[in-house]
């Protein structure tokens, strides 16, 4: 197949993965646009095996059945609250495979002096580094979500000073091979560095951050495959690595915007290790916090005329969506108006929440988004609020002192009444005060999520 | 096309597809953005055809083919994982449950019920 032909065949999955992406505008039509999606890949991959360049067919063909077959399997396999890590885990092997595909074409044009143009180096560089510093930051994000290490943040004196030290070797090295220094060791060593750093620069953040890691670390892969683009001349790469950069890039801006941090504090500020003085200043006023029985909270649901349900990442963790969804059709069944806030950070990667209610067959029209939600709280009986903590503490509202003052919040207290389910008084991941729990309108309803929603539901029934 | 050429052409592309992504990208629901996620994860799985082509080579050398090879079996992993687990997830976002009983849907189906659209008056 010729050049031509081939960039026209590529111009046609370029089509088809903007269209994905259009389609995703709406639920309705996302489905539809994802297969549109994997329809243009496909076609990619059938015109890159017509190439003339290409000859070696079997390998290639082995390769994919086993990279492909274990995507396929894991894929599955998944469950939708451990989605997190799903993506971080191929986020994680697409930066890789850039690195990698650098490494070789590095090796493949270096030995004859003169023969690398300035722009391909400079992107064989780019590529390799961001490619591996996306691959060894997925794998750490996804260590860290997958519980094989601590999620809390690991800090260490000097911290800052040595990342800092790291990339800026890691660029000299990469500056160097663009000079001229053509060198194999030097790209294996700019690659061995990016691995580290990547390690390195995941490991302090933690695990309430970590939509916004994700986010940007899909953003670097997309950058990356671009880059690939850029060394291998080839637009379709070009294109599609830059829309998911775009994506990625957006998506960070909003998961910052949604807590009102800058990116640099997020992937910088080790959040959760600098908070005692402020967790100290916590506006509680020396309330007391109110206990509630399960029956008494069934009561006041059953007789409610609208109850939200606010999900955090506890839900997740007790995996207590099908519960939830079980005790809101209970409550529907009583005529009840139910629906569900949810915030834009809520769960370990952008849009968490919604995914495991949907897991759950919550109809979508009842998910509602921070703002929709914010102006019905004040017409709310019951404000149901399942493992969130920091997304609906009013600090961030009233308390200059507090380290999440300025965050956008639900504000569940507008709602006439609020339960709080929740393991024990121990506060949240970042270590703040939320005096929500002091609150005269909030009973809690100590105990596991999952165990404390199933009793609602027992009790409900009996009413 | 000289280098230069291709490379001003390149970068064109480049500049129009990071404001074609961010138009595309900010149309899509907070609702979907998971999907969004793992849509454009697999989409980034487009490498692979720049594994193909490193791999791909005619030329003996042992080390390229082998790192294009490892390439492959990366993405072959991103592009089926991220399509598969986008799909997955898709299926589930649902305006109203799939599976009415009969006796749910003649009590109403309270549950499924749209506010935004006036009631279906019932046909006898």
């Amino acid at each position: 197949m010729g050049r031509v032909a081939t960039d026209f065949a590529y111009l046609a999955t370029i089509v088809a993965f903007i269209l994905a992406l259009k389609f995703l505008s709406h639920p309705a039509t996302a489905r539809r646009g994802n297969w549109i999606g994997a329809v243009g890949m496909l076609i990619a991959i059938g015109v890159t095996f017509a190439q003339k360049s290409v000859v070696s067919y079997w390998e290639i063909l082995v390769g994919m059945a086993v990279g492909g077959s274990f995507g396929a399997v894991a894929a599955r396999r998944v469950k939708m609250t451990a989605m997190p890590q799903m993506v971080a885990l191929f986020n994680g092997v697409g930066g890789g495979a850039a690195a990698l595909i650098s490494l070789a074409e590095f090796h493949v044009l270096a030995p004859d002096p003169g023969r690398l143009h300035g722009d391909i180096s400079v992107s064989i560089i780019l590529s390799a580094l961001i490619g591996s510093i996306s691959f060894a930051g997925s794998m750490v994000a996804f260590a860290k979500l997958q519980e094989l290490i601590q999620g809390r943040p690991i800090v260490y004196l000097g911290q800052q000073a040595v990342n800092g030290l790291l990339i800026a070797a890691v660029v000299a090295a990469g500056v160097a091979i663009v000079a001229g220094a053509e060198k194999q060791w030097l790209i294996v060593a700019l690659i061995l560095g990016a691995l580290l750093f990547g390690v390195l620069f995941v490991l302090p953040i933690g695990g309430a951050d970590m939509p916004v890691v994700i986010s940007l670390l899909n953003a670097f892969t997309g950058i990356a495959a671009a880059a690939t683009g850029f060394e291998l001349e080839n637009n379709v790469l070009i294109v599609s690595g830059m829309l998911v950069g775009a994506s990625g890039t957006l998506l960070t801006i909003l998961m910052g915007r949604a807590m009102n941090r800058s990116i640099a504090n997020v992937l910088f500020g080790a959040f959760g290790q600098v908070t005692p003085q402020a967790a100290a200043t916590a506006a509680t006023d020396g309330g007391t916090v109110r206990s509630a029985s399960a029956e008494d909270v069934a009561v006041m649901l059953a007789y409610a005329h609208k109850v939200v349900f606010v999900p955090g990442y506890g839900l997740a963790v007790a995996q207590a969506q099908h519960d939830v969804r079980q005790l809101a059709d209970l409550l529907e069944q009583k005529g009840v108006e139910v629906s569900y806030a949810i915030h834009p950070v809520a769960g370990r990667m952008p849009g968490h929440m919604n995914v495991l209610l949907a897991e759950a067959n919550v109809p979508y029209p009842q998910l509602e988004e921070m703002d929709e939600a914010n102006s019905e709280f004040s017409r709310t009986d019951v404000a149901l609020v399942v493992g969130a903590n920091d997304v609906v503490n009013p600090d961030a509202r009233n308390n200059q002192g507090s380290p999440i003052y300025g965050m956008p919040i639900l504000n569940v207290d507008q709602a006439n009444a609020v339960v709080v389910l929740k393991r024990s008084m121990n506060p949240g991941f970042a270590g703040i005060e939320n005096p929500l729990f002091y609150n005269p309108k909030t009973v809690m309803l100590f105990g596991d999520a999952k165990d404390s929603i199933t009793k609602l539901i027992a009790d409900v029934k009996t009413l | 096309m000289s280098h230069g050429l291709l490379l001003a052409f390149e970068v064109t592309i480049l500049v129009l597809a990071i404001f074609l992504g961010f138009e595309v990208i900010s149309k899509v629901p907070t609702l979907l953005h998971t999907p969004l996620m793992s849509g454009t994860n697999a989409i980034h799985g487009i490498v692979i055809v720049g594994a193909m082509l490193v791999a791909g080579l005619g030329h003996k050398d042992t080390l390229t083919t082998v790192v294009g090879l490892v390439a492959v079996v990366l993405a072959s992993a991103n592009v089926v994982g991220g399509f598969v687990v986008t799909d997955r997830m898709l299926e589930m976002f649902r305006k109203r449950e799939p599976a009415k009983t009969p006796a749910a849907a003649a009590d109403g189906g309270a549950a499924g019920r749209d506010p935004s659209k006036p009631e279906v008056p019932p046909t006898q």
